[in-house]
């Protein structure tokens, strides 16, 4: 069977995902994905000409409250599970002018 | 004591007959003993859980008034968060993670009395029927151990089906609760959306999400819901009206109950077993009074391609947090900032959680959302619409709950869309938000439990209680154990 997405497809996608997949991935998931699509095709059967599209089961509003401040996670609560910190933030690689962290 | 029912153990309890140190221990001897072959449980811990425990018992001589779960051990599914405890998703992303804060469920229980026994396997980020795709191995079905349990919720359906724990939490998305009880013979329920509030679980598709109980009887299912369910602002989608008093009702037989089989699920592909045990559980429901008659959901054969487009859409979105971060794994080799995001991921996620980010990241994108993303959303409505009209002529909807019983390991991960087919009978619950609730009914012919799926409308979990419990007192397939 062909499948309908090609490598590069997969590889366009896996880049909007960011997903860094290997050569054996890319191969698997275009086989893969490809029989899905072709499966998911069937709803193109159905007329849905004049069909509200449904994001939510209950019918969801905003909920508002008031605009007072609330307590919220202490500093070093929030920064206990990242990767990386300097004991006040977040640390990532360098954003401008390129490099490494 | 470990075949005893939750009401029971509750009872033994307030007589003085048991006490919750007792019922711990005989838990945590039980993993003890069984967790190594089963993988069940992720991660417990006796001291904690005895601790939990003798806290209870000592209010109890104290003469406190205490909650409706009191000194009952539940499980509880790994992507549930409980502050400082590890929570994994059966993720390697998340290997290390331990949350700041608990779920709106855990504070719950923990007011009900209940004693958080440990983390049950699941799998990876709740995606999957089997369990498979848990990054810390398969966890094996107790009453045949080369069988899968079923999933997502596979680690908690396994541990109550194997005496571990009278009582566990799972969610479902597009059966992870009600497919593990079924392969497991026990009882699960999904509730209506919203009606537990969802924050604290860690999200996969959430306007599908919904956690919910396992028991192994009825009745242990009424109680542990009514435990979970209630109002919390932290949830914007959670319904804010009362509890009923399920585990009161539940007893009470429902008078003039109209039963409408799914006529599309019956033309499908059935085990033998499955199909006789089904017409055994109408005649059932007859002898008791029941009007049974077909009803028909004409988009049913819709909802899995309905399901696998708007399910990875949302996890997607959801998953974009795991970058390597705020938490979760981050690779130790890469080039610059973006790099950095895709190795971490490329290297944190296993392989169904790829394939579902790739067929998400795919059906959002530019040129595809109006054919893929939209075009689900607008027969996602047709499918509700179905039930709507359905429940204008029966009160609950009944059906399988799979189409099979439960399958070899290993059978199916080669072939990710066989195993999305097989979640067609759960799927129609999520997608509309009504609850379901799969309780035992037969053993097939390979000697593996079936499970029957009662549907209602939402806000309706009081009226599936009772109807399952009618069921229930006529027969005794809730009592079958597994020998282990």
């Amino acid at each position: 069977m062909t499948s309908p997405l090609s490598v590069e497809e997969i590889q366009r996608v896996a880049e909007l995902g960011r997903l860094k997949l290997s050569s054996e991935e890319v191969s698997e998931y275009t086989g893969q994905l490809g029989a899905i699509l072709e499966y998911v095709a069937k709803l193109q059967d159905i007329d849905t000409e004049d069909v509200e599209p449904m994001a939510h089961a209950v019918e969801v509003q905003n909920v508002f409250r008031e605009d007072e401040p609330r307590e919220s996670l202490p500093c070093d609560a929030a920064l206990v599970n990242a990767p990386k910190t300097d004991g006040e933030f977040f640390l990532v690689p360098q954003i401008l002018g390129g490099g490494g962290a | 004591m470990l075949s005893a029912t939750a009401q029971e153990l509750r009872d033994q309890q307030e007589c003085g007959e048991l006490s919750s140190v007792e019922i711990t221990s005989v838990c945590l001897d039980a993993i003890d003993e069984h967790n190594e072959k089963l993988n069940a449980f992720l991660t417990f811990d006796r001291d904690d859980a005895l601790q939990q425990a003798r806290r209870i018992d000592e209010r109890r001589a104290a003469g406190e008034t205490l909650g409706p779960l009191a000194g009952l051990p539940v499980a509880i599914k790994d992507n549930i968060c409980i502050e400082g405890v590890t929570t994994t998703c059966a993720s390697r992303s998340l290997e290390n993670f331990r949350p700041p804060y608990s779920a709106h469920v855990i504070d719950r229980l923990r007011n009900a009395g209940a004693v958080l026994l440990g983390k049950t396997n699941l799998d990876e980020f709740a995606m999957g029927s089997s369990t498979e795709n848990s990054a810390y191995g398969p966890t094996r079905n107790p009453h045949n151990l080369d069988c899968t349990p079923g999933g997502s919720s596979g680690g908690s359906a396994a541990a109550v089906a194997a005496s571990l724990v009278p009582l566990a939490v799972g969610s479902d998305t597009g059966g992870s609760i009600r497919q593990p009880a079924a392969f497991c013979g026990i009882v699960g329920m999904k509730p209506t959306y919203g009606r537990v509030s969802r924050y604290g679980l860690v999200a996969f598709a959430s306007s599908l999400d919904q956690i919910g109980p396992f028991a192994r009887d009825v009745t242990g299912a009424a109680m542990l819901l009514e435990g979970l369910a209630g109002y919390d602002d932290r949830d914007s989608t959670c319904i804010n009206q009362p509890v009923a008093k399920y585990s009161q009702t539940v007893d009470q037989p429902l008078e003039g109950l109209r039963i409408g089989v799914v006529k599309e699920y019956l033309e499908h592909d059935l085990d033998d077993g499955i199909r006789s045990s089904m017409a055994t559980s109408m005649d059932i429901y007859r002898s008791l009074g029941a009007e049974v008659k077909a009803v028909s959901l004409p988009h049913a054969n819709y909802s899995v391609a309905t399901y696998y487009l708007i399910g990875p859409s949302e996890a997607s979105s959801n998953l974009a947090r795991y970058d390597g971060v705020h938490y979760g794994h981050r690779s130790s080799e890469f080039d610059d900032m973006i790099d950095m995001y895709c190795a971490s991921r490329g290297e944190g996620f296993g392989a169904e959680v790829k394939r579902r980010v790739m067929l998400g990241t795919y059906a959002l994108s530019a040129g595809y959302y109006d054919a893929y993303y939209l075009k689900a959303l607008k027969v996602r409505r047709l499918i509700r619409n179905d039930y709507d009209a359905a429940f204008q002529e029966v009160d609950v909807i009944a059906s399988p709950t799979t189409p099979h019983t439960a399958f070899q390991l290993g059978v199916m991960s080669d072939v990710p869309l066989s195993m999305y087919l097989s979640d067609l009978f759960t799927i129609g619950c999520n997608l509309a938000g009504i609850p379901g609730i799969s309780i035992p009914c037969g053993v097939g012919n390979d000697g593996m439990p079936i499970g029957l799926q009662l549907m209602g409308r939402a806000l309706e979990e009081e009226t599936l209680f009772r109807a399952a419990r009618m069921f229930e007192r006529e027969t005794d397939w809730h009592q079958r154990r597994a020998a282990l």
